[in-house]
């Protein structure tokens, strides 16, 4: 009997790709790059569409204000449709992305002489102290169960993840992250919304790998803490 | 291990970079306490959303400028 191959061949019978994701990622990387060099404006649309949010946020935790960051950003793509024809593609497209958008924002920040140098940030907002959560929502040291939650988080709805990704939700979610101090925000806007791995990072900002985590942790847990003091109001407020 | 050392590790356990025997007390702490299985749960979708932060429309003077730069350097 004669058999129709499959359209969807590269497909197993149980659905799932032959390909691994990072398989994947790579041939939809080197196709990407390949559009971009051939000069498809289509491709380069949506790279931009892809990469400009986290790209802003990272380059305005080095420079003063929001229209300076857009122009970095600017100047970045101009760096990168420079550098592509000598592309290696060793690292990743996004690295190799962010790590000029990097360059160009400490470049810039220097020549405005930003009173604050990027290291001097993260000496600044890596010294002390800073608890996750405040101290008073655990029972203390006279407590049958010392250290453990008085005031515990309270669950965000049945599904806090679609609780989150409301509009909303978003537009607080990036006042939280506007608020943080510009180097925590640097490393969360490159780990969390750029998805960066944290070698990429520390290469980048020229950061040790334990002040890297140390700005990873206390931007990620204030912006625990403000959703959910958002999230707890916005839920009193509904109910008054 | 006691919640508050918990909130002060998570990111280590979320990382991946947590010895392994911190790792196991961490997991274990997990299996008896609610609360902070809701605190983990929380720190997850944070990152999840921060993940999906939507794209601004990026202004119109701003793509055409990228636009601009764009054929300029496909002229080369």
């Amino acid at each position: 009997m004669f058999v129709k191959p499959s359209k969807h061949r590269h497909k197993s019978s149980d659905g799932r790709k032959y390909y691994t994701m990072a398989e994947n990622r790579e041939t939809d990387e080197r196709r990407l790059i390949a559009s971009l060099r051939s000069g498809d404006e289509c491709a380069f649309t949506a790279v931009v569409a892809r990469y400009q949010v986290a790209m802003t946020r990272v380059a305005r935790g080095f420079v003063h204000d929001e229209a300076t960051a857009e122009d970095v950003v600017q100047e970045a793509w101009l760096g990168i449709l420079n550098g592509l024809a000598a592309f290696e593609g060793r690292g990743s497209l996004k690295s190799w992305i962010f790590a000029i958008v990097v360059n160009r924002a400490k470049t810039r920040a220097t020549r405005e002489g930003r009173s604050t140098p990027f290291s001097s940030l993260v000496s600044l907002e890596t010294s002390g102290t800073e608890p996750a959560v405040d101290p008073d929502r655990f029972l203390d040291a006279t407590a049958k169960w010392p250290g453990h939650w008085s005031q515990p988080p309270v669950a965000w709805g049945a599904d806090p993840e679609a609780c989150l990704l409301h509009s909303e939700t978003m537009a607080q979610l990036k006042r939280i992250l506007d608020d943080l101090p510009p180097a925590q925000r640097t490393v969360i806007s490159l780990r969390d919304i750029a998805g960066q791995d944290a070698e990429s990072i520390c290469n980048a900002l020229g950061i040790t790998e334990t002040n890297m985590r140390v700005l990873l942790h206390r931007a990620r847990s204030k912006v625990r803490g403000s959703l959910e003091r958002y999230l707890t109001n916005t839920e009193e407020a509904a109910r008054s | 291990m006691d919640c508050i050392e918990l909130v002060e590790i998570i990111t280590d356990y979320l990382e991946g970079t947590l010895p392994h025997h911190d790792r196991e007390r961490f997991n274990a702490h997990l299996r008896e306490c609610p609360y902070c299985v809701t605190y983990v749960g929380q720190m997850r979708a944070t990152l999840r959303a921060l993940g999906e932060i939507p794209v601004e429309s990026i202004s119109d003077t701003a793509k055409e400028r990228l636009l601009h730069a764009f054929r300029e350097w496909k002229r080369g």
